[in-house]
């Protein structure tokens, strides 16, 4: 719809085609194309249900780390949050099911857990920001090993799996779904368009990039400077916990290496979709458009003997760059 | 006078265990993964016991997670604490090489595990797995029981020369076997990976006959994937390692999971008990201990299930 929508303006104002807002737009398509060219089951619904599907976890965290960019900070700890939270999930589960057995009482307080030890993990990382005034980038970088070490721990090194019973009762929230779209997909959606609406419609959204373009001219222009960003860190956990309620039922357990790198593709994602690093601007249906071409790169790899899988870093590391590029070209031409 | 006991025990230990007792160092990659993590477990319980049956050997152990990370170990572990023998699992083999040498030449006595180092001659004992044979096991399994003309896809682990020595096994066994590889990508090891790597095998190939999963935690990903395709039936997955959830797949005649093939987690315990029998000079240990891997069959699985491990 945003993609339509764009591409009227566009049409309209033929002359003033602005790579910068279409940038990522032109990068997806010109995917999806090779795609398209490469192999005939590229746009086979189960490909494309399953592109879309595991997009959702990097999305929908990616959709609360555009805030906490737009806001000038940052938190690299969402991975290792994940899979931290992801263990607590299932040794709670795992624990309450023994006295109430595999009900769906038990998934739902499992989900209540998630929800609020994101919220917890989130509100935490913003308050040592905003009130122990430590930088974001430090901080979120030693609560990343915290977490990751904590689940290390939690899980003796190995895998914490969740029970089969409760596995085989919690698993339809990732495989199933209504209209041939699966649960991922439907609330990856909804919290994009959630998102895009309170960036762009709210006080809240244009406070983020107030701060984020200036911090002081906001505080003078009365914007609760350290309440909006501590707002928007307890977003992101927010958004870590929805991304692993999603995210346990497909494979019903989580390890030191769940969730590895999350934080880095979450990041680029965001900056490929057009918000800046340095905050100020932010734009969520980017962001989407952005997890889009990370997934559907290693897809497209996957698919093809195209190159050799030695080389799948370099490919995903030259299509961010262009991607980038392809908005940023009209920034040193002043 | 409890209290002054206990102190001087501790400064006796400080000052003069090296004379009294043996110390071990024992080095090994941090539990980041399951079969890292089962190592912790075995390594773990083994210094347990033997400190337990033995109050003259004295353990140090320490999990790391990069090369020089282990070197610095290591190079403690020599200067403080004074060790007469190194168990090591080296992260890599070249960054740890030289350091390892420069040990073994201060008189240490120096058990390499798993993974070689770049030069040879330098460890007292080399106890290791066999990654040839693991990828042939697997190889020579497709080959007896698939058709000719059976189509086959690969998932590789991290890049490097255990993925490398392990699929070069596999190669040789199907060579002349009549059985198509259709493609091998990097699942890195890791069950996310795998999961989605084996949804786009299944997009990719409208017939797959087996899945070679060179890892259990790969395997796992792997047959959800086939399973959400509603593809269960079509193709047999065989990964490779010893999981207890797989071996106990297999244990229930899973006609998805026919074998496994064993990596044994546990060789580290191996390597530490030869050690302690080397140190004491109980018995001539020094040389090399290879472990071939076993194919796990319905028939043999009780064997290879270990209900405590975390693995």
């Amino acid at each position: 719809m945003s993609a339509e929508s764009i591409s009227n303006t566009g049409a309209a104002r033929a002359r003033k085609v602005d790579l910068r807002v279409i940038g990522p737009l032109v990068a997806l398509v010109v995917l999806i194309l090779i795609g398209v060219m490469l192999n005939p089951n590229f746009l086979s619904y189960s490909n494309v249900t399953n592109v879309l599907a595991r997009s959702a976890f990097i999305g929908i965290i990616a959709i609360g780390m555009t805030f906490v960019i737009t806001a000038g900070g940052l938190d690299l700890s969402v991975g290792s949050m994940a899979a931290f939270v992801a263990g607590l999930m299932i040794m709670a589960m795992n624990w309450l099911s023994v006295s109430m057995g595999d009900s769906v009482v038990v998934i739902l307080l499992g989900i209540v857990l998630a929800l609020g030890a994101g919220l917890a993990a989130g509100f935490i990382n913003g308050i040592l920001i905003t009130r122990a005034g430590i930088e974001a980038f430090i901080l979120t970088l030693g609560t990343m090993g915290i977490y990751r070490s904590l689940i290390t721990w939690l899980a003796d090194g190995g895998t914490l799996s969740l029970g089969s019973g409760l596995s085989s009762l919690y698993s339809p929230v990732y495989y199933g779904g209504i209209l041939g779209l699966s649960w991922p997909i439907i609330v990856f959606a909804l919290l994009a368009i959630l998102g895009e609406i309170v960036m762009r419609h709210t006080a809240f959204g244009r406070h983020c990039a107030a701060i984020g373009s200036n911090e002081k001219v906001a505080r003078y222009s009365s914007v609760h400077v350290q309440r909006v960003k501590l707002a928007t860190y307890v977003l992101l956990g927010l958004s870590v916990g929805i991304a692993v309620v999603m995210y346990v039922p497909r494979l019903g357990s989580a390890s030191a290496t769940t969730g590895l790198l999350w934080e880095l593709e979450a990041i680029a994602a965001v900056i490929i979709g057009g918000t800046l690093l340095k905050g100020g601007f932010g734009r969520v249906w980017g962001t989407v458009v952005g997890v889009l071409i990370l997934s559907l790169i290693s897809n497209l790899l996957n698919l093809t003997d195209f190159v050799s899988p030695y080389l799948n870093g370099a490919i995903q590391g030259v299509v961010i760059i262009l991607a980038v590029v392809l908005q940023r070209n009209s920034g040193p031409a002043r | 006078m409890h209290k002054t006991l206990i102190t001087a025990t501790a400064l006796t230990g400080l000052f003069a265990s090296p004379l009294l007792a043996e110390t071990i160092g024992v080095s090994i990659p941090a539990a980041t993964h399951g079969w890292a993590g089962a190592l912790n477990y075995h390594a773990e319980r083994t210094i347990e016991r033997l400190e337990a049956a033995n109050p003259d050997l004295d353990f140090v152990l320490t999990t790391t997670s990069g090369p020089s990370q282990q070197v610095s170990d290591i190079e403690d572990m020599v200067a403080t604490r004074n060790i007469d023998a190194l168990v090591v699992l080296p992260f890599e083999s070249e960054p740890l090489t030289a350091p390892i040498q420069r040990v073994a030449d201060g008189g240490v006595w120096v058990t390499v595990v798993d993974r070689g180092l770049a030069q040879e001659g330098i460890e007292d004992l080399y106890v290791a797995g066999d990654n040839d044979s693991f990828g042939r096991t697997a190889g020579t399994y497709f080959a007896e029981n698939l058709d000719d003309g059976a189509k086959v896809v690969v998932m590789r682990g991290i890049a490097s020369e255990v993925d490398n020595e392990r699929v070069a096994g596999f190669e040789a066994a199907l060579e002349g076997s009549g059985i198509e590889v259709l493609a091998m990508d990097h699942g890195n090891w890791n069950r996310d990976t795998a999961f989605g790597l084996m949804q786009d095998y299944l997009s990719r190939f409208p017939e797959i006959d087996a899945v070679w999963a060179a890892d259990d935690d790969m395997a796992v990903g792997a047959l959800a994937a086939i399973e959400q395709a509603g593809r269960t039936g079509e193709m047999i997955v065989v990964g490779g390692a010893g999981m207890k959830e797989m071996v106990a797949r297999i244990r229930d005649n899973d006609t998805t999971v026919p074998v496994d093939v064993t990596y044994p987690p546990a060789m580290i315990s191996t390597a530490i008990e030869m050690t302690a029998l080397g140190v004491s000079g109980a018995a001539p240990v020094s040389g090399e201990f290879i472990i071939a891997s076993e194919l796990i069959t319905a028939d043999n699985a009780e064997d290879f299930y270990f209900e405590d491990s975390p693995y």
